[in-house]
C-alpha cells in the first residue's frame, strides 16, 4: 500500500520561514599536518516542520558543519560564513547566549545514545535536569513531565524505566530517552546526528517513525544527519547531499532519489536500491558438512556469595544442517541469540550443550589441541572491525598470524607471497601491510580481518554482524568482496545479520532467531516472497527501502515494542507478546518446529501454531 | 615456541625507531648510560678507596686539592670515589629489584586476569594479604636470619613488596583486554593460550609496565635509602646513595657538599628514568604516531 502522504508535504524552504539557514559556511581544522578543510561553502535552510537530510558518507563533513553550529567544535576548529537560527546569527555567538539556544531552542540526538547519557544518574533525572535548568522548572514540575515525555516518546513502562540507569535501558530505549531530552524544553529544531546507526533495524524503524511523528506534531524543523537513504526516504522532505565536505545536490527528496542529477548520488542510490540477489547456487544435493543438534547454551548471570545466579538461556534447542558451499544468514534483533550461535558453531563458548557435528566430529566433545588443530578450516569475521584487530600488530603480521599457527613450516618468502597475494584479494594496497589498525578505515580494517580469516583457505567461514559497524556504501562493498571470496574459494558462510535486506545478498538460506528460539528457516527466496512467521513478517517491514513513495508507510506500521528479557522468556511462543496474532493457545504450547516445504536437512521449517492459517505473501 | 615472540618484533624494533627519534628520551637514555659508565669506570681514576681514610684533609670543599674532586666527608673519605661506588650500589640494587618485582608481578596479574573465575579469586587475594603484612617487619626479620647489610637480602626484601603493585596494575589491564575481540579473534584463530598471552597481552601491556619500571627504579632507590637509614640498608664503610644523602644531611649546614653532590646524582637519575619511561609508553603505543 503505497502512501504519499510525506512527499504532498513538501514545500520548497524559501517560501516558509526557515528555522536555520547556514550561508557560505566552512569549518577548518589546523593539525600539525597543515590545515584540513572539513566544510566550505555550505549552505541550506531548513523551514518549520520540515526534514531536511543530510546525506554522506562517514568523513563528508555532515557531523563537523552541525557541530559547528552548535559551538561544539574540536578546540582546533575554526568556522566561516554564517548561521541564522530564527533570524540570530549563531557564529561568534558568546558561550553564556550560546547556552541558552543549546539544548533549549535546538535540541540534539546523537548516534551513540550510551555515551551521550550520564552513567551515574537516572535517566528521569537527566531529562528532568533540562527542564529545570533552562525553563526553571521546580522538581516536581519537571519530573511530571518528564513522566509525560517519556510516555510520548514511546518508552515501555515509563514510571518504572524513568528510576533506572543508562545501562539498565537497550539501545533503542536509550535512544527514546534522549530524543525525550531534545525535546524537553521544546525546541523549534531538532538536529538528529545519525540516530540509528547503532540500533537494530526494526528498532531503528520505530525510531524513525518517532521522529516524523514529533515533527509533524509540533512543527519542529528537524535536521536528519545520516547514511543511510532508507532514513531519508521514510522521514525527509529535502535531502541534501554532501562529499568532501561541500553539499553537491540538493532538493526534494522524491526528486532527488528518483533522478539524480549528480554521479555520486546516483551511486549512492545505486547502492541502496535493493540489488537483486546474488545467484544462488542450486540448493539441492549438497552434503552438509556441519550439522547442529539440539544446541543450547545457558549463561550464569549476576554474582553473590549467597544469591543464587540466575540462568539466562541465549540459545535454546538449534538444529540445522550447512551444505559444502552454501551460506545460510542467521537474523534477528539483538539478544536474539545470533552472536551466540556463531560462537557456538565455533566452539568458542564453554557452557554449551547439544552437538556441532564439523565433517563427522563432534566439535564440542574434541579435546583442545585437536579442536585448535582444526580451527584452520573454521574461520571468523567479527563486528568490530578496528577491535578485532590488535593495535599493536601490523597490517601484515595480523593477516600472517593464522599461517604462523596453522602453518608452521612456511619459509619466510613463501609467507610474505601468501600475505601479498591475501591483501590483493581484498583489495587492499601492498601499501598499506606495514600500517597499524587506527591508521586505517572501518572498511579496511574489515578487509584485513576479511584476510586475516580467508588465508587459510578454511572450508566455513563465520560472520558476526560484519558490516553493521560501517557505512553504506562500505557495507556494499564488502558484501560485494565476500561474495566474490565465497565464489572463488567455495567455502560455507554462516552470515549473522540483524539486516534481512543484506542477508538477502549473500545467501540461499535463512535461519530467524528470537529469544534465541528458531523461528524460521527457509530457502532465501521463497522467505522474502511468502514468510511463513509474523516476526519474519516484522523484520521485513523493517528493512529500509530507499523509496519515499513506499517508505513513510511502512514507518508508519513499525510497531513499537522490543523482545523481553531473555532471562525471563515468555511462556509457550516466546513471540507471542509481541504477535499480533497471538492466541490462547501460544501461550500454553511451544510451537513444534514444522516442515513447510521440502524435506530432510535442507527444508523450510517453522515454529508458529498458526502458519497454515495465516499465510503471508510477502508485498513490496 | 620458536616464532612466538616474531609477531611481536616488528613492535618492539618501531618502538626503539620510535623511542630513539624522541628528543628527551635519547638524551635520557644517553645521561643513563654516561651516569652508569662513570660509576664503573670513575673510581679507577682517582687516586683514593671509597673507605680509605686522608687525616690531612677532613671535611674538605671540592676542588683539586689532593685529588679530591668532589671534597671529601668528616673522616676524610673521597666523595668522589664514595658518590660513584652509591651509584653503582644503588642502580644495581634498584634495576635488579625492579626486574624481579615487575618480572614477578607481570606474570602474576597476567595469570590471573586471563584465569578468570576461582583461579584469579585465590591470586588476588593472595596478594591484598601480603599487602596487609607490615612489610618492614619482614624486612627485619629476614635481615636478622640472613644477616645485616646483605645486597641478597635488601633485593628479596624490596622486590618482595614490589611486585605487589605491578601484580596489581597489570591484573587489571589484562582483565580489560581480554574481554576485547582480538583476543576473541585469536582464540577462534587456534591460538594456545601461552601464546596469546605472550603475542597479544604482552605486548599491548608493554606501555604500561615500561612506564611503572621505569617509576619502580627511582622508588627501589628510595626505599634502598630508607632502608639503610633504619641501618637495614647498606652498611658503612660501603656507600649508596641513600646513606650518602642521609649523611650529608646532617652535615648541610657545615659541609653542603656532602649533600649536594649525592644528592646531585640522584636528581639527575630520577629525572632521566622518569623521561625514559614517558618516552617508553609513547613508543610502545603505535597510535601515538
Amino acid at each position: 500500500m503505497p502512501s504519499t502522504r510525506a512527499s504532498t508535504e513538501v514545500r520548497p524552504a524559501a517560501a516558509a520561514e526557515a528555522v536555520l539557514e547556514l550561508a557560505a559556511l566552512g569549518v577548518t581544522f589546523t593539525t600539525a599536518a597543515g590545515t584540513i578543510r572539513a566544510a566550505h561553502d555550505v549552505t541550506l535552510a531548513v523551514a518549520r516542520g520540515e526534514c531536511l537530510a543530510v546525506v554522506g558518507e562517514s568523513g563528508a563533513g555532515k557531523s563537523q558543519v552541525f557541530l559547528a553550529v552548535m559551538g561544539l567544535l574540536a578546540a582546533n576548529g575554526a568556522v566561516s560564513g554564517s548561521a541564522r537560527f530564527c533570524g540570530t546569527e549563531l557564529l561568534g555567538l558568546g558561550a553564556a547566549a550560546l547556552d541558552r539556544v543549546r539544548g533549549f531552542r535546538i535540541g540534539m540526538v546523537f548516534q551513540d545514545p550510551m555515551t551521550s547519557l550520564t552513567p551515574h544518574l537516572t535517566v528521569g533525572e537527566q531529562v528532568a535536569e533540562v527542564m529545570v535548568r533552562h525553563l526553571r522548572l521546580a522538581r516536581a514540575a519537571a519530573r511530571s513531565r518528564t513522566l509525560a515525555l517519556l510516555e510520548r516518546v514511546q518508552l515501555t513502562d515509563p514510571a518504572r524505566r524513568m528510576h533506572q540507569y543508562p545501562h539498565e535501558l537497550s539501545g533503542g530505549m536509550r535512544q527514546r530517552v534522549m530524543i525525550a531530552i531534545a525535546l524537553a524544553c521544546e525546541p523549534q529544531l531538532l538536529i538528529a546526528d545519525e540516530p540509528t546507526t547503532a540500533l537494530d533495524v526494526t528498532v531503528q524503524a520505530q525510531i524513525l517513525a518517532l521522529l516524523a511523528d514529533l515533527k509533524r506534531e509540533r512543527a519542529m524543523a528537524l535536521v536528519l544527519i545520516t547514511h543511510d537513504l532508507g532514513a531519508v526516504a521514510g522521514v525527509a522532505d529535502r535531502v541534501a547531499v554532501m562529499r568532501a565536505g561541500s553539499v553537491i545536490e540538493s532538493g526534494v527528496v522524491a526528486a532527488v532519489l528518483k533522478s539524480p542529477r549528480d554521479p555520486y548520488t546516483r551511486q549512492l542510490v545505486e547502492a541502496a536500491a535493493r540489488a537483486p540477489p546474488e545467484a544462488p547456487a542450486p540448493a539441492a544435493a549438497r552434503d552438509a558438512v556441519l550439522r547442529l543438534r539440539d544446541v543450547s547454551v545457558e549463561f550464569a548471570v549476576g554474582r553473590g556469595w549467597l544469591k543464587s545466579r540466575a540462568r539466562l538461556r541465549a540459545l535454546s534447542g538449534v538444529t540445522l544442517e550447512l551444505g559444502a558451499g552454501e551460506a545460510l544468514g542467521v537474523v534477528g534483533e539483538s539478544g536474539g541469540g545470533k552472536s551466540t550461535l556463531a560462537r557456538a558453531v565455533l566452539a568458542l563458548l564453554e557452557p554449551c550443550a547439544g552437538e556441532v557435528v564439523w565433517m563427522g566430529r563432534n566439535l564440542l566433545a574434541l579435546p583442545p589441541r585437536a579442536l585448535r588443530a582444526l580451527r584452520g578450516e573454521l574461520q571468523m569475521v567479527f563486528q568490530d572491525p578496528l577491535g578485532s584487530l590488535d593495535p599493536r600488530m601490523t597490517v601484515a603480521e595480523i593477516v600472517g598470524e593464522p599461517l604462523s599457527v596453522h602453518r608452521r613450516g612456511l619459509d619466510p618468502e613463501a609467507r610474505t607471497a601468501a600475505i601479498a597475494t591475501m591483501l590483493s584479494r581484498v583489495e587492499l594496497g601492498a601499501e598499506l601491510s606495514g600500517r597499524y589498525p587506527h591508521q586505517l578505515s572501518g572498511g579496511q580494517c574489515q578487509r584485513v580481518g576479511i584476510a586475516r580469516a580467508m588465508i587459510l583457505e578454511p572450508r566455513l567461514l563465520v560472520c558476526d554482524e560484519p558490516l553493521s559497524a560501517l557505512d553504506g556504501p562500505t557495507q556494499g562493498e564488502i558484501l560485494a568482496l565476500l561474495a566474490s571470496l565465497r565464489r572463488e574459494s567455495g567455502v560455507s558462510v554462516l552470515f549473522v545479520s540483524h539486516n534481512l535486506g543484506v542477508v538477502r545478498r549473500l545467501c540461499e538460506r535463512v535461519l530467524v532467531l528470537y529469544l534465541g528460539r528458531m523461528m524460521e528457516l527457509a530457502r532465501a527466496e521463497r522467505l522474502y516472497a511468502s514468510s511463513r512467521h509474523p516476526y519474519t513478517r516484522e523484520l521485513l517491514e523493517a528493512v529500509p527501502v530507499a523509496d519515499p513513495a513506499v517508505q513513510p508507510g511502512r514507518l508508519g506500521r513499525a510497531r513499537p515494542g522490543e523482545p523481553p528479557s531473555p532471562l525471563a522468556p515468555p511462556s509457550g511462543c516466546v513471540y507471542r507478546t509481541r504477535c499480533p496474532h497471538a492466541l490462547e493457545l501460544c501461550a500454553e504450547r511451544l510451537p513444534a518446529w514444522e516442515i513447510t516445504a521440502g524435506e530432510g536437512g535442507g527444508a523450510d521449517r517453522v515454529a508458529c501454531h498458526r502458519w497454515r492459517e495465516l499465510f503471508f505473501p510477502h508485498e513490496d | 615456541m620458536s616464532d612466538a615472540g616474531a609477531a611481536a618484533s616488528g613492535l618492539w624494533r618501531d618502538a626503539a625507531r620510535r623511542l630513539w627519534a624522541e628528543r628527551a628520551p635519547r638524551a635520557a637514555l644517553a645521561l643513563i648510560a654516561a651516569v652508569t659508565l662513570l660509576a664503573l669506570l670513575g673510581p679507577a681514576a682517582s687516586p683514593w678507596d671509597y673507605d680509605s681514610l686522608d687525616w690531612r684533609h677532613l671535611a674538605q670543599p671540592p676542588g683539586f686539592t689532593a685529588a679530591h674532586w668532589f671534597g671529601t666527608d668528616r673522616l676524610g673519605r673521597d666523595l668522589f670515589v664514595r658518590t660513584l661506588h652509591g651509584v653503582r650500589l644503588s642502580l644495581l640494587i634498584s634495576a635488579l629489584a625492579s626486574a624481579l618485582s615487575v618480572g614477578i608481578g607481570l606474570a602474576w596479574g597476567m595469570l590471573a586476569g586471563f584465569a578468570g573465575g576461582r583461579t584469579e579469586e585465590w591470586m588476588m587475594r593472595g596478594v591484598d594479604v601480603l599487602y596487609s603484612l607490615p612489610y618492614l617487619f619482614i624486612v627485619i626479620i629476614l635481615s636478622t636470619v640472613v644477616g645485616r647489610g646483605s645486597v641478597a637480602v635488601l633485593l628479596i626484601a624490596i622486590g618482595a613488596v614490589g611486585w605487589l603493585t605491578t601484580a596489581r596494575i597489570v591484573h587489571g589491564q589484562t582483565r580489560a583486554l581480554k574481554r576485547r575481540a582480538f583476543i576473541e579473534a585469536a582464540r577462534a584463530m587456534g591460538l594456545p593460550t601461552a601464546a596469546i598471552l605472550l603475542r597479544h597481552i604482552v605486548p599491548n601491556l608493554a606501555g604500561t609496565v615500561a612506564v611503572y619500571a621505569t617509576l619502580t627504579v627511582p622508588q627501589m632507590i628510595l626505599f634502598e635509602s630508607f632502608l639503610s637509614f633504619l641501618g637495614l640498608g647498606v652498611q658503612e664503610p660501603h656507600a649508596s646513595l641513600g646513606n650518602l644523602i642521609n649523611a650529608g644531611a646532617q652535615e648541610m649546614e657545615s659541609a653542603p657538599w656532602m649533600l649536594l653532590v649525592p644528592a646531585a646524582f640522584l636528581v639527575a637519575l630520577l629525572v632521566c628514568l622518569n623521561l625514559l619511561g614517558d618516552g617508553l609508553r609513547d613508543a610502545l603505543d603505535p597510535r601515538e604516531h
